[in-house]
């Protein structure tokens, strides 16, 4: 941890978690609005890069004892398991559902099942740049 | 608005030919991200500028007023795809220039050639 | 109507798995079986069924078909899924012993696998965009598989094997969007029946030499070859029996279809342009083939070899000469992964690349040598042999049409190729003693069975040829009439 950069730190605090916090928005709001998975995910490596930047690779391993390729295999299994649901249900590869639920708090909401593919690929993007980051940053 | 995008697109091609004809490998690598975002761009302009008709369809907007969403499908695509490539040409090209202790293309020709 | 998709999804699946555990070695090797295994079952099950059936279409997501993306198996997809397979499976089994640890534990079988979701899928789409993406999907494992093990040869190789993998795809997206700003669709029976309609054919042909270009330079075809030699013949044996087998023939594939479907309107034009540079492609091929001292580089110089015959056979464009390609790719991906496979046990037992070096290996290795010398017939087109059908077809083809020269120059190139692998078994088989190395014997065992099992192959695709015979007509039927596949895929739509 760089301790004489105190702005970056103090700052890392706070703007991690908001980081965090807006780039589950940005996934959850892809259906309808612009959006989604990729981006969700991207945001969030950039969350945890801003991690990198501020503590060391040791430190950051620590906090958050995360093997990113197994990310990324649950990520792809989720992505080829929604996908898989038509094979199950003897439509076309690929078919999503979708239908309206009263869910408690949230009240009527539209569930998808392209909102499971998507949380794949939000754990892949995720996973990927963070193998990358960590296999060019682990040097030094 | 597609003339502009046009040259846009060849400014675009005509840089990443320029970075790409060079000797350092990271300008290569730059070039070659510039090329497909020259690429996307040409999707996007092919497809048809949709002007000011609405990308997703929303209430109230009928079918044939909707801009038209596959170039759209297409460039999230290429570009989640050239994402891809040119983070595994950086580290190829970083652990290259680590190995070879080297960034200029020259350098790179094959150690043995045939008797 | 889904079994389209199952020789892609099945190795996906299995790959996935292979990630969760890269280190353990027992679980790589069962898994990574069983999924080949699967694979395989899944082919030639779509493939039966293909051909009792007709054609199976799917299209994801339950879209009709040109607004979807289409996965089509017909009798040429699959009889190439089929054969991609069972080549991965062989090189897999030899992986085993001759792939080493360091390898094996960074998802080696993973990346393997990967690759053929990614060429089984170029082999069954049917969206021209869709091809583009699982062409990189391959692309990308096949850069993995480059510079896995990460030394410096391979490091330097695979970076210039993505610069130009990497502009080859620029240039397909461009292709893509200048042909969708054209037809307005980028489904390939709707491409079919739309550029029949255009009214000015010229700028499709403009464009389809363009996407010839970036097929042609993952064929390697005569003026784009020059990144082959040095790319495949940085990484280990089975990787580059993997590419050799493999990812040439997607490009030849997707050459195959695209000028069969997409572009018929100038002929002329197009398939002179296939000719000659399917024969100077031979010409290169021989030319290296004959120089090089280098065993691992004369096999790659007869790639080019194989890869000019068949787009030679392309542009001749008659039932034989397709009945001859299709017939020829399979023998040829079986060949090739065969004499890699060989290659590698001749470098493994004298620890050289160099042919000068090597000498005697018939008086201490009498089994492999005589398995070389039944897979040098093989290649070269000897009678009761596997190439012999291929290429009879092709030059049968070729008197058809006309195009005598073409035709006994491919002769010819066969004659080379005899030349340039004999010139190997002299070398190294028969004159005296060379170089040795001390190999543990089980090692040298586990790695000739699976090569020796894939000429016995080889030999019975020649010899049994009739039991692949009527996928084959199939296909040649298939090509010549493009309607036929437009009426499959587009069945229903007005």
């Amino acid at each position: 941890m760089n301790q004489n950069n105190v702005i970056l730190n103090t700052l890392t605090y706070v703007v991690f978690f908001m980081i965090f916090l807006f780039s589950i928005h940005i996934f959850l709001a892809g259906h309808f609005a612009p959006g989604g998975g990729f981006v969700g995910g991207l945001l969030m490596a950039s969350g945890l890069l801003l991690l990198y930047v501020t503590f060391d690779l040791e430190t950051v391993r620590k906090m958050l004892p995360i093997n990113y390729s197994i990310l990324v295999a649950i990520g792809l299994l989720f992505a080829l398991g929604t996908a898989s649901i038509g094979l199950v249900a003897g439509d076309a590869f690929f078919t999503h559902y979708f239908n309206h639920f009263q869910l408690p708090l949230l009240g009527d909401s539209e569930l998808h099942t392209a909102m499971l593919f998507d949380t794949g690929v939000y754990l892949v993007v995720v996973g990927v740049t963070m193998m990358i980051i960590e296999s060019i940053g682990g040097d030094q | 608005m597609e003339f502009v995008m046009c040259a846009v697109i060849g400014f675009l091609f005509f840089a990443a030919v320029y970075l790409m004809l060079s000797r350092n490998v990271l300008r290569i690598i730059l070039g070659t991200a510039i090329l497909s975002h020259g690429a996307h761009l040409l999707i996007l302009t092919m497809g048809g500028l949709g002007g000011e008709k609405p990308p997703v369809l929303q209430d109230g907007v009928k079918n044939a007023m909707m801009a038209d969403p596959l170039p759209q499908a297409l460039i999230l695509t290429a570009i989640v795809i050239s994402f891809g490539v040119t983070a595994l040409l950086l580290v190829i090209g970083y652990r290259t220039y680590q190995t070879a202790k080297t960034d200029k293309i020259d350098d790179l020709k094959e150690d043995e050639f045939h008797e | 109507m889904n079994s389209a998709v199952f020789p892609i999804i099945v190795p996906l699946f299995f790959a996935i798995l292979l990630m969760f555990a890269p280190t353990q070695r027992v679980y790589q090797k069962i898994v990574a079986t069983i999924g080949i295994l699967s694979t395989l079952s899944m082919s030639v099950f779509v493939l039966q069924k293909v051909h009792t059936d007709g054609a199976q279409v799917v299209t994801f997501g339950s879209w009709q078909a040109p607004f979807g993306i289409t996965m089509v198996a017909d009798s040429i997809s699959t009889l190439f899924v089929t054969a991609a397979s069972l080549v991965t499976l062989f090189i897999i089994w030899y992986s085993f012993t001759a792939i080493d640890r360091e390898r094996e534990g960074n998802y080696y079988y993973a990346v393997v696998l990967l690759m053929l979701v990614g060429v089984n899928g170029a082999f069954t789409t049917g969206d021209l965009f869709n091809l583009f993406v699982f062409f990189e999907v391959f692309l990308m494992a096949s850069y993995l598989l480059s510079v896995l093990g990460g030394t410096k040869q391979q490091l330097k190789e695979s970076l210039k094997y993505m610069f130009i993998n990497v502009f080859a795809s620029a240039l397909f997206v461009i292709g893509v969007a200048m042909l969708y700003a054209v037809v307005g669709t980028l489904n390939m029976a709707d491409i079919s029946v739309r550029v029949t309609q255009l009214e000015q054919p010229a700028i499709v042909t403009a464009i389809s030499v363009v996407l010839f270009i970036v097929f042609a330079f993952k064929a390697a075809l005569f003026p784009f070859f020059f990144w082959l030699p040095s790319a495949y013949s940085a990484p280990p044996i089975p990787i580059m029996a993997l590419f050799g087998a493999l990812l040439t023939k997607v490009g030849v594939y997707s050459i195959l279809r695209t000028y069969t479907l997409l572009f018929p309107l100038d002929t002329t034009f197009t398939h002179t342009l296939l000719m000659i540079l399917g024969i100077a492609t031979m010409v290169v091929g021989c030319i290296g083939a004959l120089a090089s001292w280098n065993v691992v580089k004369i096999i790659i110089y007869n790639i080019f070899i194989a890869v000019g015959l068949l787009i030679y056979s392309i542009s001749l464009f008659n039932e034989e000469s397709f009945a001859g390609m299709l017939y020829y790719t399979v023998h040829d991906m079986l060949i090739k992964a065969a004499l890699f496979l060989l290659v590698g046990l001749l470098v493994y037992v004298t620890g050289t690349q160099q042919l000068r070096q090597m000498g005697g290996i018939l008086t201490r290795y009498p089994t492999f040598a005589w398995t070389f010398f039944i897979a040098i017939l093989c290649i070269a087109g000897i009678p009761p042999f596997s190439g012999f059908i291929g290429k009879m077809l092709i030059v049968k083809g070729g008197f058809a049409s006309g195009h005598i020269a073409g035709s006994i120059w491919v002769l010819f190139s066969s004659l080379i190729v005899l030349w340039s692998m004999i010139r190997i078994f002299i070398y190294a088989f028969w004159s005296k003693e060379g170089r040795f190395e001390t190999v543990p014997k089980p090692t040298y065992v586990k790695m000739l069975v699976p090569t020796v099992t894939l000429v016995a192959l080889c030999v019975a695709y020649g010899i049994f040829s009739s039991v692949v015979w009527p996928y084959v007509q199939d296909g040649a039927k298939l090509l010549m009439d493009p309607t036929l596949y437009s009426q499959f895929v587009l069945k229903g739509v007005k």
